[in-house]
């Protein structure tokens, strides 16, 4: 197996797609001549041309509602946010439009497109820039919500919501563009809903997606040093969840910290620590413990910045209280 | 820090226990599950496992004396720790304090479900039990639930005295009490001067519970034993070692006829009948020495007769040596007892509470029956059930006994 970065594996999924399939086009800002912001859609202008790979103005609402009528009309488009921090200028195109119409055209136009770009934070781009959305968009019904965490399911999972007749989000992130990691070549899709177990345990589950999986697999390592087995569930699509990996766990484990980059309230946590403790109730040893960021906007200050994510030192902390380590 | 040794609640009905045996003297290094005291309960003898490690500097409790539940026995430490004001904190026991037992309570008051009563029992020296509430987490209040534990006799370790798994496997694999425990016996005062064991002492007051306020009525019915008979005599045939009793078969009949009349297999809780979902069936036993005790052969519908027989035959001789543990005499829904292999032809038992019925059979008497006009040698037993009426109304009672028979004199049917 070829071992590539997260943005390459990205890339080939696309590619592959666009081959496949010649209803896919791709459209956003920078994605065409200067090959993404971030280089995920490095040469598909030159293969595919700028029939199927546009250019666009820095209008987010207006391209994403251009999507949203092509999807209506037979395309299956793939919108890329430069960050998913300028989604929020698209909300009511998502919200009101793509994930609406499947429901109040009485089933009979579907929108399946794919919204795509980098989320949470990067490196000191400050309180507008850095934020996690991904509970604002697995609140709607109507979306599906991906968020890989390695470059294998990056390009497994973004094959799959090309190929969903629901509007899928899939939201990237901008640290993890460089990891390398080995992935499958040619045809490999992962199905949307089935979480993945990164490590298996026996001792506390350790419920997180995107980057913060890693997070959850270095505290994981420096807690087997200390005898404490964790196991490391990422969820990888967060709507629909796959509740039943993660209860099963739970029902092993009988405790859980949920990870994840975003603020505590209403978070993406909060939605997973009612599922556990509605069907799991009987099984749990201890509360249920969330590691999050801070409930503040992101500061612009590096040593500011790096307290505001969770980190191993506060995941390894929760653990020891679930654990009655502590 | 040093800890000390209390008096621990073996029983959910016991309230004070006798040291039999030290089993470690002071100065002796002890560990942590040691074998440390023997005591005697007011069902069984058994060992108290140390919860500290150190060394057993101080026994404040000798053997032969009988202390209240929740008492300081002894104090394990470090062997230079200063132990004076653990010792001399100790003045009163807890359960001196405790509330009224439930004997004493208002003759009104219903018989509860032990598990329901922790606030009438003197309270266990339990750290988790704020404001009456007895802190657990779900898990661990599963695993006792599942284990007939009572949850106010465990020590919880976790924030707040919080009870958490490794506190009930622990308890569970010390033998802990267990919640429902009844009791049965023959009443009668006692006429000689003779010092109460604790069994004896648990009898007596469990037997005022149960007549005082228990409304019993009776209902007895005769049964035509010859097939049941014909099936012992054959199944011992094809199975020698099975030895095979009448009892084991009214065990199995009974469990069979109460999966068809459910309203038989209930209690009653004060405010509630509590129907029991599951099947456990009490079989009265008579211990050597005095006294008796009732083991519980669980599921008795899901088992087969081979099992039954085998389960009851090993419970009722560990039974006769006061060797059961305390979850294997608890937590029954219906009891059979049996007096006929001592000639009894017919008798009414007293209901083992919280439970809503009992059996009591009779021998199974060679007589001369009508049989379609032609007088015979038939094969008969008398057996009378007692139920509480506040569960169990005549005609529910007459219909499960007519069930009974039924199965009884066509033993096929409990295999169908």
């Amino acid at each position: 197996m070829a071992v590539i970065a997260f943005r390459e594996a990205l890339n080939q999924a696309m590619r592959e797609e666009m081959q496949r399939d010649e209803t896919i086009f791709l459209m956003g800002e920078e994605v065409g001549a200067y090959n993404g912001a971030y280089k995920v859609t490095k040469g598909l202008l030159d293969e595919f041309g700028p029939k199927r790979v546009l250019d666009t103005p820095i209008t987010e609402l207006g391209f994403t509602g251009l999507g949203v009528g092509a999807a209506m009309t037979g395309l299956r488009p793939i919108v890329e946010m430069m960050t998913f921090n300028f989604s929020l200028l698209a909300l009511d195109e998502i919200v009101n439009c793509a994930a609406k119409m499947l429901y109040m055209s009485g089933g009979q136009l579907g929108v399946p497109m794919v919204v795509r770009g980098p989320g949470g934070a990067g490196h000191q781009l400050a309180a507008t820039h850095s934020q996690a959305l991904e509970s604002w968009f697995c609140h709607i019904p109507g979306l599906k919500v991906v968020t890989p965490s390695t470059p294998a399911d990056a390009k497994g999972l973004l094959k799959s919501s090309i190929r969903d007749n629901n509007t899928v989000i899939f939201i990237e992130s901008e640290v993890l563009y460089g990891l390398k990691g080995e992935v499958p070549e040619g045809e490999y899709t992962i199905p949307l809903g089935v979480a993945d177990i990164k490590r298996p345990g026996n001792d506390v589950t350790l419920i997180a997606h995107a980057k913060m999986v890693h997070v959850a697999l270095e505290a994981a390592e420096e807690l087997e040093k200390e005898g404490i087995d964790a196991e490391v569930i990422d969820p990888r699509t967060l709507r629909p969840l796959d509740t039943e990996t993660i209860l099963q766990s739970i029902r092993k484990t009988n405790r859980a910290v949920v990870v994840e980059e975003g603020w505590p309230f209403c978070g993406i946590g909060a939605q997973v620590v009612d599922t556990i403790q509605h069907q799991a109730f009987d099984y749990l040893d201890a509360p249920i413990l969330r590691v999050t960021g801070i409930d503040v906007p992101m500061p612009y200050s590096k040593p500011l910045e790096h307290l505001h994510a969770p980190d191993k030192a506060r995941v390894m902390d929760a653990v020891h209280r679930v654990t009655y380590k502590n | 820090m040093a800890s000390r040794v209390l008096m621990p609640k073996g029983s959910d009905t016991m309230t004070e226990g006798k040291v039999l045996k030290w089993l470690k003297n002071e100065g002796e290094q002890v560990a942590n599950g040691d074998p440390l005291v023997e005591i005697e309960t007011d069902k069984v003898d058994m060992e108290v496992e140390s919860m500290a490690s150190g060394v057993l500097r101080k026994v404040l409790v000798s053997a032969g004396e009988t202390v209240p539940v929740g008492q300081m026995l002894a104090v394990i430490g470090k062997a230079e720790e200063d132990i004076s004001s653990l010792i001399s904190s100790n003045g009163g026991a807890p359960a001196a304090k405790a509330p009224a037992e439930p004997k004493e309570a208002p003759a009104a008051q219903p018989v509860q479900p032990a598990a329901a009563a922790p606030a009438l029992q003197p309270a266990a020296p339990t750290p988790a039990a704020t404001g009456g509430r007895i802190l657990a987490s779900p898990l661990a209040r599963r695993i006792a639930r599942d284990a007939g534990l009572d949850l106010a006799s465990i020590q919880g370790s976790g924030p707040g005295g919080r009870i958490i798994r490794r506190d009930v496997e622990s308890a569970t694999a010390a033998g802990a009490p267990s919640a429902p425990s009844p009791q049965f016996a023959p009443q009668g005062p006692e006429f000689r001067d003779e010092p109460l064991s604790q069994m004896r002492k648990t009898i007596a007051q469990r037997l005022a519970q149960s007549l005082g306020p228990i409304p019993h009525f009776y209902l007895t019915i005769d049964v035509d034993m010859k097939k049941a008979k014909e099936l012992r005599e054959s199944a011992n045939k094809l199975i020698p070692d099975l030895k095979l009793t009448y009892n084991d078969i009214i065990v199995k009949a009974c469990a069979v006829a109460l999966t068809q009349h459910p309203d038989v297999n209930a209690s009653f809780t004060g405010n509630a009948i509590r129907y029991h979902n599951r099947i456990h069936l009490g079989i009265a036993v008579a211990i050597e020495g005095g006294g008796l005790i009732t083991p519980v052969v669980r599921d008795c519908n899901l088992k087969t007769l081979q099992q039954i027989s085998s389960e009851s035959k090993d419970l009722i001789a560990r039974a006769r040596t006061r060797k059961l543990k305390p979850e294997e005499y608890t937590g029954g829904t219906f009891s059979v007892s049996n007096l006929g292999m001592l000639g009894i032809v017919e008798f009414s038992a007293v209901i083992n509470p919280p439970e809503g019925a009992i059996l009591a059979i009779g021998s199974v008497e060679e007589k001369p029956v009508v049989e379609n006009g032609q007088i015979t040698i038939g094969y008969r037993c008398r057996m009378t059930l007692s139920c509480d009426h506040r569960v169990v109304d005549g005609a529910t009672g007459a219909k499960f006994l007519q069930t009974l028979q039924q199965i009884l004199e066509n033993p096929l049917l409990m295999a169908l």
